[in-house]
């Protein structure tokens, strides 16, 4: 069976409940209708007519609201199958008609809870409907997302003012060509070139390996053929990854917290901290 | 209720004006003009309560959360999958031009004024040290987020088809990202900024066979000058930003195009 939004069974639960229908707190239908048409046999046998038919009205208004035009008519037609001339009833109002119809025990056609149709065979939706996607499971975006990004907005304000009013950015100096500071350093995201600066000739250090490293970067995902983004899948390109990330950070780290006047190696523990944000 | 009549408008005036507000309310809610600003089927128009339709309509009917399909895939709301990483760039970028615009009506790129005139931002200007505080640190911690928020798209193979492309302009962005950071490095005119930003462009004139060109093209002059003061600021407030909007835009758009958040894993 196909699943019913839990919107929908919530809202049809509430509006039988309103209506004072069963199966509004999940009460089983089975019973509600056993129930309903327990009166209908010993109706038939002992009392008038009319009162059968009233009886038979109420039943099937029990059973879930059927219209009574559409009752009438399925009295109507029902006459009409048992031989009787539909003409000599048309005239003569609910009761007239009620009149000849009750005699007839069960009407041809109707089945064990007084249905004029039967369910003759399920076709499952799979085999007669083609699917191009799978259903995926979604949440609206307000205010499931929202209210989300609104927290992650209102935290990073927060924090962002707070370290604002107590850490000062630096300013230092005016600005003197002649006066070289020593060590001098690129901001913090440059101090793994410079770092590399170290090791390698200029060209390679400064554009060379950043030039390939963004190259590479760029070309990842038309590198990398494997289809699937299971951790498990694609050992090798996070080990790859991990080490690239490895590789910068210690770099940077080195760059920022372990050099010295003249660019050398120090301990920041033993000479102090040569960085500026 | 009628309150159409005036005259008894001083007896149980509280209960009156109520009805009246609301009686004035509806006019103006009903009115051609708001009628023309609001758009049919907003919840500012008709009210909100709490349904499916409902809550597409608050998507639908905002040019901001429309950035935003009107259903996400569970796992995207999880915050330990994304951590907001991308959002949050977005986000510092607001901040960052938000308070730059602030930073701009105190400051004059030349040599003799910019560093004057970012010390009296300091001292002299009501929250200007709150403001240019924020500037900094918010465009440190943007580098940092672009940065996660690139390490997190990798782990999670975010990049694999039918998302190649977008990994690429994301590539670009964060390539634009240490550009804005590092033009407005220099403007304080602080020997920090003249000293960082000469040990950045050296670099840049080992490239080979139009690197000293190259060079002469961002400086404005040889060296580090007044006109590479200049240069930089156009390219820090204006040019920068222009291009990297432009980026994002493309960067969001594709994020849809292509199926939304990647995943679950």
């Amino acid at each position: 069976m196909a699943e019913v939004p839990e919107h929908l069974l919530k809202r049809s639960a509430e509006r039988r409940k309103a209506l004072g229908l069963p199966g509004g707190e999940g009460a089983d239908d089975a019973s509600a209708e056993a129930a309903a048409e327990a009166p209908t046999p010993a109706a038939e046998e002992a009392a008038p007519i009319a009162a059968s038919v009233s009886d038979e009205g109420a039943i099937t208004e029990d059973k879930g609201g059927v219209p009574a035009h559409l009752l009438e008519r399925a009295r109507k037609r029902k006459a009409v199958l048992a031989g009787e001339d539909p003409g000599a009833t048309a005239g003569g109002g609910g009761v007239a008609t009620a009149t000849k119809v009750a005699p007839i025990a069960a009407p041809v056609g109707t089945g064990p809870g007084g249905h004029t149709q039967r369910l003759l065979t399920v076709v499952k939706s799979g085999s007669i409907q083609q699917t191009r996607a799978e259903a995926q499971d979604k949440v609206h975006t307000w205010p499931h997302l929202l209210v989300v990004e609104f927290a992650a907005a209102l935290a990073m304000t927060a924090t962002l003012l707070i370290f604002s009013a107590i850490v000062r950015a630096p300013l230092l100096g005016l600005a003197d060509v002649n006066q070289t500071p020593n060590p001098s350093k690129a901001p913090w995201y440059f101090l793994g070139l410079q770092e590399l600066l170290t090791m390698f000739h200029p060209m390679v250090a400064g554009v060379t390996i950043p030039g390939m490293g963004l190259f590479i970067l760029m070309m990842a995902p038309y590198v990398d053929s494997n289809p699937s983004n299971k951790p498990n899948d694609r050992k090798f390109a996070i080990s790859l990854f991990t080490l690239f990330l490895m590789f910068w950070s210690v770099l940077v780290i080195i760059g920022s917290f372990f050099r010295g006047a003249g660019f050398n190696f120090v301990f920041p523990w033993n000479d102090g901290i040569f960085f500026e944000l | 209720m009628a309150n159409g009549n005036g005259s008894n408008g001083n007896r149980n005036g509280g209960l009156k004006l109520g009805a009246r507000a609301k009686e004035m309310g509806g006019k103006v809610g009903n009115s051609q003009v708001v009628t023309s600003i609001i758009r049919p089927g907003s919840i500012f128009r008709k009210g909100y309560t709490d349904s499916p339709r409902n809550r597409s309509y608050v998507i639908m009917n905002s040019v901001l959360y429309h950035l935003h399909p009107v259903k996400v895939k569970r796992h995207a709301v999880k915050v330990s999958y994304t951590l907001c990483l991308g959002g949050l760039s977005f986000f510092l970028f607001i901040l960052l031009t938000v308070t730059g615009i602030f930073l701009m009506f105190f400051y004059r790129p030349t040599e003799a004024a910019a560093w004057s005139n970012v010390q009296q931002l300091e001292t002299a200007v009501w929250f200007g040290s709150l403001v240019r505080n924020m500037h900094r640190w918010g465009a440190h911690l943007m580098v940092l987020t672009v940065f996660l928020h690139m390490s997190r798209v990798f782990y999670h193979g975010a990049y694999k088809a039918p998302r190649e492309f977008n990994w690429v302009i994301g590539v670009v962005l964060l390539l634009l990202t240490l550009m804005l950071s590092f033009t407005g490095y220099l403007l304080p005119w602080d020997q920090l900024a003249l000293w960082a930003v000469t040990v950045g462009t050296n670099m840049m004139g080992y490239t080979p066979v139009f690197g000293s060109q190259m060079r002469y093209a961002l400086l404005g002059s040889k060296e580090i000058s007044g006109d590479t003061l200049l240069r930089w600021y156009t390219l820090h407030v204006l040019l920068l930003p222009f291009v990297i909007v432009i980026f994002m835009a493309i960067h969001f758009w594709r994020v849809r195009k292509d199926g939304g958040i990647s995943g679950p894993l």
